[in-house]
């Protein structure tokens, strides 16, 4: 009894204690995040502008949807659902997301097995991996903006000296491949941290499996189809989701490669734009909140589709 | 047949190491090219000069530029940690109601979109008369490196068995003598780990640094490096831009090379945990 008495006194202290310790945080996190966010979704239902955020007055859904009268009984609707720049930077950011996720799975699921074999030289080439992902994403926009230059680039160069093109690309410039620009500098970017996640799924897959495999002359393509993928499933999507939730909100790489046009602007840069460029600073908080409520939306389907064992509880 | 498939494969490991170095190979080929010469196309390197070298680091703010970035990754990562230490301690070693809960709110925050707390931000900044000093931005990055470190510290924290504690909480130690005494000198790995990745994200964060600093001498490289234009079109200093990207980038390449197991590690406990 007397045990027990100690014990709860002592573990209610620790709780005490924990919240104490979680206080700091909690603040830093309320300021720099909880609220901010509420301000950006308050400020897209009223007519803030750059200089005047203080005066200003909640408009309801004007910035989202509204029914402007001419007052002859005609009229128009207007505001973000009816912006035609808005959905093409929608569309532009899904098209963005799924190609590049996609092929960066596909080239990081193969550098991840490549690098699970063991060959001479293994460290070396997995240290060469990693580069591009220590490389700043706005270094790796003008290196590739440099290597894509219309006249003097080395990339046009390669390429009509394997006879793949007859005449330069002017990749950035071009609106017909100024999203294939993008989706190159962002695959070769951020492959190594879809490889190094898939590599880690691969780790895990105890070696006896195939040293059986191999036993039951079962052809290579086979055993990957049929005992690998299936075992590192779950890390690859993991990934995937990591780096879906990081392409839908892409906005420096567009930024720097190609600026101002229609065929890469994506929803980040959209906002960014009406914010500060535009002074249009409701019009922009509304497209943030939007944004922000896809990737909320993504993140808690995510959460629930894999039940994460957040708390440990289970172990 | 097996020669082939030895070949091919080799052949592919070939493919994978010069996809992933060439372009910073270019990038450091082109930063020793100036005038007429950088627009000749090589493929290996055939002058060693270091004018875009000179002129970035003499001219103008670069080297101010460059201090203020190392300021401001290395107090955020600084002060991040010292909150995140505490903070998952709490979160991994004490069972409490809403834990649960508040590990999934830090994972979410970790996953914010950053634009959606711009315009709110921009407010509080110029409300706390930031705007344009590098405080903002030690103040802004939190939203990343804060929940980032606290959750990797706490996957850490929550494979230590009990025992490391133990005899502690039987002495009687006060919770915040078992975080310095019992668990720092246990976690210094996974600090060093997480404090680099932290480090990383500050130095190359760049919507942020953009919108929250307005004059040259204040602006952090990426913004600094982005920046950096002609008079027009045609009279882009594309050796300064690469000099000056060289300058940026190889620091990184180093301590990723250092540290590169660690960062693997630290990088899969951040991100695989499902």
């Amino acid at each position: 009894m007397a045990v027990d008495a100690t014990k709860s006194k002592l573990s209610r202290q620790r709780v005490r204690s924990a919240w104490l310790f979680l206080l700091p945080m909690l603040i830093v996190l309320a300021a720099v995040a909880a609220w901010p966010l509420a301000r950006t979704i308050w400020f897209g239902f009223t007519d803030a502008s750059l200089d005047r955020m203080g005066e200003a007055q909640w408009v309801g859904f004007r910035n989202y949807l509204d029914w402007f009268d001419y007052g002859n009984g005609k009229g128009e609707w207007e505001g973000l659902l009816v912006d035609p720049r808005w959905w093409g930077a929608v569309w532009n950011t899904i098209k963005f997301s799924i190609i590049s996720v996609s092929v960066e799975t596909i080239f990081g699921t193969v550098i991840a097995l490549v690098l699970n074999q063991q060959f001479r030289g293994r460290s070396v080439v997995r240290a060469a991996v990693l580069i591009p992902w220590a490389i700043p994403t706005i270094v790796s926009a003008k290196m590739w903006a440099w290597m894509m230059h219309d006249q003097f680039g080395i990339l046009n160069d390669m390429l009509m000296r394997l006879h793949l093109i007859a005449d330069p690309i002017a990749w950035t410039a071009s609106p017909d491949t100024a999203m294939i620009a993008v989706v190159i500098v962002d695959v070769w970017k951020t492959t190594p941290f879809m490889a190094l996640l898939i590599l880690a799924g691969l780790q895990m897959v105890p070696g006896d499996i195939y040293e059986a495999a191999k036993l039951d002359g079962i052809p290579p393509v086979r055993v990957f189809r049929k005992i690998t993928l299936p075992l590192i499933l779950p890390a690859i999507l993991v990934a995937v989701v990591f780096r879906a939730l990081d392409a839908l909100r892409v906005f420096d790489i567009i930024y720097v490669l190609t600026p101002n046009t229609d065929a890469t602007r994506t929803m980040s840069v959209f906002a960014r734009e009406n914010l500060f460029d535009y002074d249009k600073f409701a019009y922009g908080s509304a497209a943030s909140t939007l944004l922000f409520l896809v990737i909320a939306l993504i993140t808690i389907f995510f959460i629930f589709a894999t039940r994460m064992d957040l708390a440990g509880d289970r172990e | 047949m097996k020669q082939l498939k030895t070949f091919g494969f080799y052949a592919l490991v070939a493919v994978i190491v010069l996809q992933a170095v060439f372009p910073f190979y270019y990038a450091i080929l082109t930063s020793f090219e100036t005038g007429q010469a950088i627009f000749d196309i090589n493929y290996f390197p055939h002058s060693f000069d270091f004018s875009n070298y000179a002129s970035m680091l003499e001219g103008g703010d670069f080297g101010r530029q460059i201090l203020n970035s190392v300021f401001v990754a290395t107090v955020v990562v600084i002060l991040s940690l010292i909150l995140a230490v505490t903070a998952s301690y709490a979160l991994s070693r004490v069972k409490f109601r809403g834990r649960g809960l508040l590990l999934l709110t830090i994972l979410s925050v970790s996953m914010f979109p950053q634009i959606a707390v711009l315009a709110g931000l921009f407010e509080v900044i110029r409300a706390m008369g930031l705007f344009n000093s590098l405080w903002s931005l030690v103040f802004s990055y939190m939203i990343f490196t804060l929940p980032f470190t606290v959750w990797v510290l706490t996957t850490f924290m929550l494979k230590m068995p009990i025992e490391v504690e133990e005899a502690a909480i039987m002495d009687g130690a006060r919770p915040i003598t078992i975080i310095f005494r019992v668990f720092l000198p246990l976690m210094w790995p996974a600090m060093v780990t997480t404090g680099l990745l932290a480090f990383i994200h500050a130095w190359n964060e760049f919507l942020f640094a953009l919108t929250f600093l307005s004059t040259d001498s204040q602006r952090t490289v990426p913004v600094a490096i982005a920046l950096i234009s002609g008079r027009s079109e045609f009279e882009i200093p594309w050796g300064n831009i690469m000099a000056a990207s060289v300058v940026v980038t190889v620091p990184l390449i180093v301590l990723v090379l250092i540290f590169q197991r660690k960062i693997v590690s630290g990088l899969t406990a951040g991100a695989v945990k499902g």
